[in-house]
């Protein structure tokens, strides 16, 4: 039985009460509905906000991090007041500010295969709004177990997707993308950036496929791939099917427990990128310092892209942009001391590789990259 | 003439172009061409079998040639090819 709405409740709504598809009977279902919401950064942030002023009754939120100052570019749930702070703890008191009349749980620790039933368990609907590869397959591995809809959106630069993956009524995201894209071809936020306002399109886009879920009104995006892009303003639909071959919803399923999601991705879940390449390719910004005051010669490889350069540079570096330098190589001398850096040593790292691949043995990386430099060795440039 | 529309995380392996002109009557064909004029990409596209990558969906209008007949998949001249990659912001 659906719960009654308080005197409150009905003035707080009225505007959904008077929309025929929501009216008393959808708030109550809203009222009674749960939802977890899968990361607190660009996605969740906006999803959170307008699920909770929505009045859904119950929100989960998964987040391991704190807000830093970078995240408030988009990040909208959290403010300055709580940098630092867990972003759980932030979104959990703007939430029930927001929305006093609603339950707000808060689970601060990586969403992984080991507490994923725990934590995901008592909710009707998952919101993917996760930025990396082995969560967004934790998401929808669980909902293919449990039976859940899982409501995926991700962003890169200016463009978005957004779809619903139900397995029980049509694909899911498995049967799109049966495996991840090999580590450091489709690059982060963090390195690739993102316009801010992105995630809150297509967070609040997720947000409202939640809400048609839960009141069963309109057409889901069950079965469709809605790709969005903010610089052509287009919004465009694709079909997907169910592929008869998917590991996970298959007829002949090879996934029938949660996996180690890190190990099926190559890359680390959870934890932060540290930039390096390995202790025995790393230079760190103290001793590249000290080698380059004493005289030593070094080749500075700056993979970063050209419009990266005007916010922060080292002196003497030669630029060639990640994407290029496979097919530059000719340029560089493998005789030299080459030590190669990008923003945070994320780039820089899959540089090296390309660099010792293509037979170059005295090459490094600078650990933690230019803003490691900003922070240890030269203060007057910024962190980016 | 056929084209591939490149979506934007991808465009460093075609020169930064959001849409490449490309050569060919089937999906498989076109693929080549596209190849064939960035051969850096063909690593990252394709398994070592010419098949694409399971990140990566190629489209033809609103159906995934996976759908229909794959890269045998005929096309018209104007015919614009549409690839889809996994992206994992958030």
């Amino acid at each position: 039985m659906l719960p009654d709405l308080s005197r409150e409740e009905i003035l707080r709504y009225s505007r959904h009460l008077l929309v025929p598809e929501v009216g008393l009977e959808g708030q109550r279902k809203m009222k009674a509905a749960s939802v977890l919401i899968i990361g607190l950064g660009g996605l969740g942030s906006p999803a959170a906000l307008y699920l909770a002023a929505a009045g859904v009754g119950h929100i989960g939120l998964v987040d391991y991090d704190v807000v830093d100052t970078s995240n408030l570019q988009r990040q909208v749930v959290h403010g300055s007041a709580m940098i630092g702070k867990r972003k759980v703890d932030s979104a959990r008191q703007r939430l029930c500010d927001l929305n006093p009349a609603i339950q707000v749980d808060a689970f601060d620790e990586p969403f992984t295969s080991a507490n994923a039933m725990r934590i995901a368990g008592s909710y009707d609907v998952i919101l993917d709004g996760t930025d990396n590869f082995p969560t967004r397959y934790l998401s929808n591995d669980l909902c293919v177990l449990t039976g859940k809809p899982n409501v995926y959106g991700a962003v890169f630069r200016f463009d978005g997707q957004v779809s619903v993956f139900d397995a029980r009524y049509g694909p899911c995201y498995r049967c799109l993308f049966p495996e991840p894209p090999p580590p450091g071809l489709v690059p982060s936020c963090a390195d690739a950036g993102v316009l801010g306002i992105l995630p809150g399109t297509i967070g609040t886009l997720q947000a409202t496929e939640v809400l048609k879920l839960i009141l069963g009104v309109g057409t889901p995006l069950i079965g469709r791939l809605l790709l969005y892009n903010a610089l052509d303003l287009s919004f465009e639909t694709i079909n997907l099917k169910k592929n008869p071959r998917c590991k996970a919803c298959g007829p002949h399923p090879e996934i029938t427990a949660l996996i180690d999601y890190d190990a099926f991705c190559g890359v680390p879940g959870r934890d932060h990128d540290t930039g390096s390449a390995g202790a025995d390719w790393d230079i760190t910004a103290r001793d590249l310092d000290t080698r380059i005051r004493s005289g030593k010669p070094v080749c500075l490889v700056d993979v970063r892209e050209p419009h990266e350069l005007v916010i922060s540079r080292l002196p003497g570096a030669q630029n060639i942009p990640m994407g290029e330098l496979a097919g530059r190589l000719s340029e560089l001398d493998s005789a030299q001391e080459i030590v190669l850096f990008c923003k945070a040593g994320t780039r820089s790292t899959r540089a090296l590789e390309l660099l010792v691949s293509a037979g170059f043995r005295k090459v490094r990386n600078l650990r933690g990259g230019i803003n490691a430099w900003a922070k240890e060795v030269d203060q007057n440039l910024p962190v980016y | 003439m056929p084209s591939v529309k490149i979506p934007n995380p991808l465009r460093p392996y075609v020169g930064g172009q959001a849409e490449v002109l490309v050569q060919g009557a089937t999906a498989g064909a076109v693929l080549d061409d596209l190849l064939l004029q960035y051969p850096a990409f063909r690593p990252q596209l394709c398994k070592e079998d010419g098949s694409l990558r399971a990140f990566v969906n190629l489209f033809l209008g609103k159906e995934n040639i996976r759908d229909l007949q794959g890269l045998d998949t005929l096309l018209d001249s104007d015919d614009i090819l549409n690839l889809v990659p996994s992206i994992a912001g958030g």
